[in-house]
């Protein structure tokens, strides 16, 4: 008897009790789809993040202070935003942006936002990738030549601060004093580092009115300094040059740590591609766990329906179905229920997916390979949790089969 | 042709041994139509298993044709029993929810034959029993005598030279049960397959040509 024989037989005792078939299916339905919807969350959230990090750019690279090093000051300055900028010194850097940072109250008549204000060299916004002016404009060149009393708000500030009204034009105080918006940035997402709720101020007028931190020379401090590699590529060059440069800045000698520290959006994206692929890994494994569940069930019930079929084993090994016709049957019986059960499971879990990539706002993705996966891993479990049952039924002695009532 | 020579069986039935053939010499010839008689308990139904390759014995030499059957593995038997002999039961035997065409075809799948030869030959094995209108019935659609009839047909169609039949009418009202033995003579006379039939019932044993006693595990 050839297979395709085995393959029918099995097909009309499933299609006999149809209600048992989809019970016995629904363990592998479930686990099948578990494991294409979480892997499918997981790989969108991944994206989504990388996209995110992506969007502000890879050749960015932000210097903060190193407080473990640092005897609890601050230890960049606007000099070194100085050197840095010098092509002599990091010739694979372009722009060099700084700011200063802390947290103010900002009020608007009865609106009144705790929140950051971040002093700002003209062209750090740009450098930042947040350069997109929702209204008016952003701070300028003469604004930090002048310590102008001007402000740039995050969309979500301008929001707060002003409800309904035009915010261009008008005044808020910070720490007191009247600033002039200038300007109200586009939203910039719902991702992670969102800088919706800041407002923006001339670095200088910082320094003079909000900010006093000093280095340990005596130098007005800045918290952080951005800079773009000039490409790419030139990201490592551009770190060694970076802290070579601010280690002659800072008088270092060869023996001690850096001050500072150096992080690239590219260690971002590892970080997080880290982070990512294992909650996928987890999910996965948590819905495989389910998936096996539901290999249990299939044998369970297959043990069952061999017990209940001993009599019709036995007139089909009397009239000469030998040891492998019977284990063909019973094993293509539970490789057929799984693997219907990994196509139905496949269809529930590209529907929860989407599902659930709506109601978390990011898209999900349904890639070929989990589904495979899946696929391979449903029609294993009906094989390897068939193998048992089948090899009873094909075990049972002709003469106990037929005697069985 | 059919011979045992000094064939035992015994089993164990919790720390009781059973010996229910005690050394059963005994042979049948071609075409020939045997009754096996004997009360409950005298190893009929032992000596059954073993003419048919179901079971195998401990000890003696049984051949069908000269082909000895008596140390073959499972699946040697099942070939055996697939091509040389029919069985039939009392109890029918017949698949659950198959339909009689499909029944007769059974043997015939795991003969090899391929689909439309199956259907040719379990149609016309259907015919010769007189249910040629009957062939996509289920056994639930049929009555007694018609199963029976049917799983007749299913031990005829790979065209077996025995047919095994262990109280073929036993679960039949005695209309049926005629019927049931027209055919099987008619099967004898005019196909000359050797019938071997295990009874209670004397009034089957004078319709064979030769009745074997078996009492306490030995031929009478």
């Amino acid at each position: 008897m050839n297979l395709s024989e085995s393959f029918l037989t099995a097909l009309d005792s499933l299609l006999a009790n149809k209600m048992r078939a989809v019970l016995t299916m629904l363990g592998v339905i479930i686990g099948v789809a578990a494991v294409i919807s979480l892997m499918s969350i997981g790989n969108g959230l991944n994206a989504s993040i990388t996209s995110e990090i992506q969007s502000i750019g890879t050749n960015l690279l932000t210097i903060s202070t190193d407080m473990d090093n640092s005897d609890g000051y601050q230890t960049l300055s606007m000099s070194d935003v100085a050197a840095l900028s010098d092509s002599l010194n990091a010739p694979a850097l372009g722009e060099v942006a700084a700011m200063v940072q802390g947290n103010q109250a900002v009020v608007n008549g009865s609106n009144e936002i705790q929140t950051a204000v971040a002093g700002i060299t003209a062209n750090y916004l740009f450098v930042s990738n947040l350069d997109e002016m929702q209204n008016g404009n952003g701070i300028t060149q003469n604004d930090v030549d002048t310590k102008a009393r001007v402000a740039v708000l995050g969309s979500e500030a301008a929001t707060d601060l002003f409800e309904e009204a035009y915010p261009i034009g008008q005044s808020v105080k910070i720490n007191g004093v009247s600033y002039e918006v200038i300007g109200v940035l586009t939203e910039s997402g719902s991702g992670f580092g969102n800088t919706d709720g800041n407002v923006f101020v001339p670095i200088t007028t910082a320094h003079s009115r909000l900010y006093a931190d000093r280095t340990r020379d005596g130098e007005k401090a800045v918290t952080v300094i951005t800079a773009q590699a000039a490409s790419e590529a030139e990201t490592d060059a551009a770190i060694e040059q970076i802290t070579e440069t601010l280690r002659r800045q800072h008088d270092i000698v060869y023996a001690a740590d850096d001050d500072f520290s150096i992080f690239s959006q590219a260690d971002l994206l590892d970080t997080f591609d880290t982070i990512t692929a294992s909650l996928t890994a987890f999910l996965g494994a948590i819905a495989g766990i389910s998936l096996v569940v539901g290999g249990i069930g299939i044998m369970n019930i297959m043990l069952v329906s061999v017990t209940e079929r001993t009599r019709e084993i036995g007139i089909r090994k009397a009239v000469g179905a030998m040891k492998r016709d019977i284990l063909a049957q019973f094993l293509l019986e539970s490789v057929l229920l799984s693997i219907l059960g990994g196509f139905l499971g496949i269809v529930l879990g590209w529907i929860v997916s989407r599902v659930g990539g709506n109601l978390l706002d990011f898209e999900t993705i349904v890639d070929a390979g989990t589904v495979m996966m899946a696929t391979g891993f449903a029609t294993a479990v009906g094989l390897i949790f068939g193998i048992y049952p089948a090899w009873r039924a094909a075990d049972l002695r002709p003469i106990e089969a037929l005697r069985y009532e | 042709m059919i011979t045992m020579q000094n064939i035992t069986k015994s089993y164990e039935m919790g720390t009781q041994v059973v010996h229910a053939l005690r050394g059963v010499d005994m042979q049948i010839n071609e075409g020939e139509f045997v009754a096996i008689m004997g009360p409950s308990g005298s190893g009929k139904s032992t000596l059954m298993n073993i003419i048919g390759c179901l079971d195998i014995p401990n000890s003696g030499t049984y051949t069908i044709d000269d082909i000895d059957v008596s140390h073959m593995s499972d699946d040697e038997q099942a070939k055996i029993r697939n091509q040389r002999i029919g069985f039939v039961f009392q109890q029918f035997n017949l698949l659950p929810r198959t339909s009689a065409l499909k029944q007769v075809a059974l043997p015939l799948m795991y003969a090899g034959y391929n689909r439309a030869e199956r259907t040719a030959r379990a149609q016309e094995a259907l015919q010769a029993v007189g249910l040629g209108d009957r062939m996509d019935h289920r056994p639930d659609e049929l009555s007694g005598g018609q199963q029976q009839r049917v799983a007749i047909a299913r031990a005829l169609a790979t065209d077996p030279n025995i047919i095994l039949a262990d109280e073929p009418t036993g679960n039949l009202d005695t209309q049926s049960g005629a019927e049931i033995m027209q055919i099987f003579k008619t099967l004898h006379e005019e196909k000359g397959i050797t019938l071997i039939m295990i009874t209670h019932d004397p009034e089957i044993g004078e319709q064979a040509e030769r009745v074997i006693w078996i009492r306490d595990g030995l031929i009478q």
